[in-house]
């Protein structure tokens, strides 16, 4: 992979020549006009791209920064009611605020624990020749390409203990002892949360892993096998260690997935029963376009922002340093 | 003899094996469908149903549910609302970071990788972080109720993985196409326009895809924009239905039904350029 992308790297190089185009004859002068020509058609093709990109996202973060530190309402112009760091202390200390972080990192832990190994497990299985294969690989995506919004208001209903299917279900199977009333019951909420993101997630996961695993040349496994190592070995040899890079990749969008988490808990269950399912976005939602507390929601976004920077880019440096360089620009929004 | 005798003997557990195997698939198989059935039957059936009859087949089978969705102006008006929103996102994000990507993948300049890693990093930042300035920043600006207000910051969010995925594209074309472009006159838009682009068809509809997809997605920017019902987008749309007829189950079940038809349809059809598109932004960098 290393030299493919330091190949890449150099091409651009290739392009060099065109700064000063042959066509206008080598003398200084017209090279001078052709450099300029280039940065003139530099500066155009970067135009829209950076307009809106400075504006909507680098304007707004920087403004969630300075609107941080002051006590605001939202209204009239930029605010004036400078309160320092209040904002932070408060967050703090405020016992929901401290349970969005700890209901994050239990959303983190179980998508590790649960969700990925899931995922890696069904894309192996798929990998093999098997009837179906096809089918149930677009099977196990499609609730991918379902908005959160759907999905949300499709597992309401099917956790309703009325008219949902849920507990019927389990007792079918023999499991009435873990019916539960799934939305409304704050010590369980968390892993109804959890269970619709896996629902909706691990196919996007498991769509990773098998373009990990099909990046893997056979012989290698081949070799292996030859060589008398048992399934087992192989894996945990030859397939696991070549899947690194997609399980941290994997993984690094599970964990920034789980920060910004919430269109599908806002469904849900709107963070409730009493906290019990809030998440950080949600608590920063609340404060800021219910409560008008807008300095104080900001202080929330400058701490998600921190988080997910601090997070990234010690992800980069100590465990993708390894892997292709930029590989972290995974996508956003998906976990 | 004693070979075959021991493939038999290999065989045997082995298929066993591989049904135990492919049992796992089909029971996570089902566990995938069972929610949507349960929606899909749901929404023929009544709330009485609903509750006496969890499983079985509705009886009798009540359509009045569903035509309601799909005679209802308020549904395809969202359905429009989303469908432009979404190709107007694509067209902006897609025609901005072909520019851009094009500058990235084929110029020397001073402060090249400064600005790409700016743009890259970009993929770090949560939607949600800049939501609220956002909403300040569309709302002094007379964005609000405003489609542009929603179509411009989501082009803008998804400006960094698009440039990314095409300028990796844009530089596996060779230099010497450049060259022979450049030789027999053609400008830099020029080749840009009438070389690159076409070569650049299937990066093209790569990225395309992805943008539609997260605009047609996207909930949490129209429920802030958007307060008339007139602009609202389907995930929005459903989101309030959902409130309004909290206590009509069967309902509620068909409208989210047919609100899932068009991103399914659209999946059936574009499933290639979306999943190259997301393995290619997850891995390429």
């Amino acid at each position: 992979m290393r030299p493919e992308t330091l190949a890449a790297d150099e091409r651009p190089a290739q392009a060099e020549p065109r700064r000063a185009r042959p066509a206008s004859g080598g003398d200084p002068a017209g090279r001078r006009r052709g450099r300029r020509r280039a940065l003139v058609t530099i500066t155009l093709f970067l135009l829209p791209a950076l307009v809106l990109f400075v504006l909507l996202v680098l304007v707004p973060i920087l403004l969630a920064g300075y609107a941080s530190v002051f006590k605001w309402n939202g209204f009239g112009g930029l605010p004036t009611d400078f309160v320092g760091l209040d904002n932070f202390t408060r967050m703090f200390e405020d016992p929901v605020f401290l349970g969005d972080l700890w209901r994050g990192l239990v959303l983190i832990v179980l998508s590790l624990a649960v969700q990925l190994p899931l995922a890696l497990g069904l894309a192996l299985l798929l990998n093999r020749p098997m009837r179906g294969r096809a089918f149930y690989r677009l099977l196990f995506f499609a609730p991918y390409v379902l908005s959160e919004v759907i999905t949300a208001v499709l597992f309401t209903m099917f956790f309703s203990p009325e008219r949902g299917l849920a507990n019927e279900m389990l007792s079918m199977v023999g499991l009435e002892e873990l019916s539960s009333t799934w939305l409304s019951d704050p010590s369980s909420v968390m892993y109804s949360v959890f269970i619709v993101m896996t629902w909706k997630y691990f196919g996007f996961h498991m769509i990773l892993y098998l373009a990990g695993r099909q990046g893997i040349p056979t012989e290698l496994i081949e070799a292996a096998q030859l060589d008398g190592a048992s399934g087992w070995k192989v894996f945990r040899h030859v397939t696991l260690p070549l899947l690194g890079p997609t399980i941290r990749i994997s993984a690094f969008l599970s964990v920034i997935g789980a920060i910004q988490l919430f269109d599908l808990v806002w469904v849900l269950t709107e963070g409730g029963p009493i906290h019990a399912s809030e998440t950080m976005a949600i608590t920063m939602f609340t404060f800021g376009f219910g409560r008008y507390q807008v300095g104080y929601a900001s202080a929330i976004s400058v701490v998600m922002f921190l988080i997910s920077l601090v997070f990234a880019l010690g992800y980069q440096r100590f465990v993708l340093r390894r892997d292709t360089e930029g590989a972290i620009t995974g996508m956003r929004d998906q976990r | 003899m004693s070979r075959t005798g021991t493939r038999a003997r290999v065989r045997k557990p082995r298929r066993l094996r591989n049904l135990g195997l492919h049992a796992i698939v089909v029971v996570i198989g089902a566990l995938i469908v069972v929610p949507i059935g349960y929606g899909v039957l749901g929404g023929f059936k009544s709330n009485q149903q609903l509750s006496t009859n969890p499983f079985g087949l509705p009886s009798p089978w009540v359509v009045s549910n569903y035509t309601d969705v799909l005679t209802s102006p308020d549904f395809w008006r969202q359905v429009g609302n989303s469908t432009f929103i979404a190709v107007a996102t694509a067209l902006i994000v897609v025609a901005a970071a072909a520019l851009a990507g094009f500058v990235f993948a084929r110029f020397a300049f001073r402060g090249r990788e400064l600005l790409f890693t700016l743009f890259t990093m970009g993929l770090m930042f949560p939607f949600a972080v800049a939501i609220l300035p956002l909403f300040v920043l569309l709302r002094s600006l007379g964005l609000l109720d405003n489609p542009l207000g929603v179509i411009l910051p989501q082009a803008a969010f998804a400006l960094p993985v698009t440039i990314i995925i095409l300028r990796g594209f844009f530089r596996t074309i060779p230099g010497e196409v450049e060259e022979a472009a450049t030789l027999d006159g053609c400008s830099a838009f020029g080749f840009f326009w009438r070389i690159l682009l076409p070569m650049a068809r299937p990066a093209i509809a790569t990225v395309s895809v992805l943008a539609v997809v997260n605009s047609w997605n996207n909930f949490f920017l129209p429920l802030v924009v958007f307060n008339s019902p007139e602009w609202w987008t389907i995930p929005v749309g459903v989101q309030q239905f959902s409130g309004q007829y909290s206590t009509d189950t069967a309902k509620v079940l068909a409208y989210v039904i047919v609100a899932m038809l068009p991103a399914l349809a659209f999946y059936a059809v574009a499933e290639r350029q979306l999943i190259s598109g997301l393995t290619a932004g997850a891995t390429k960098g």
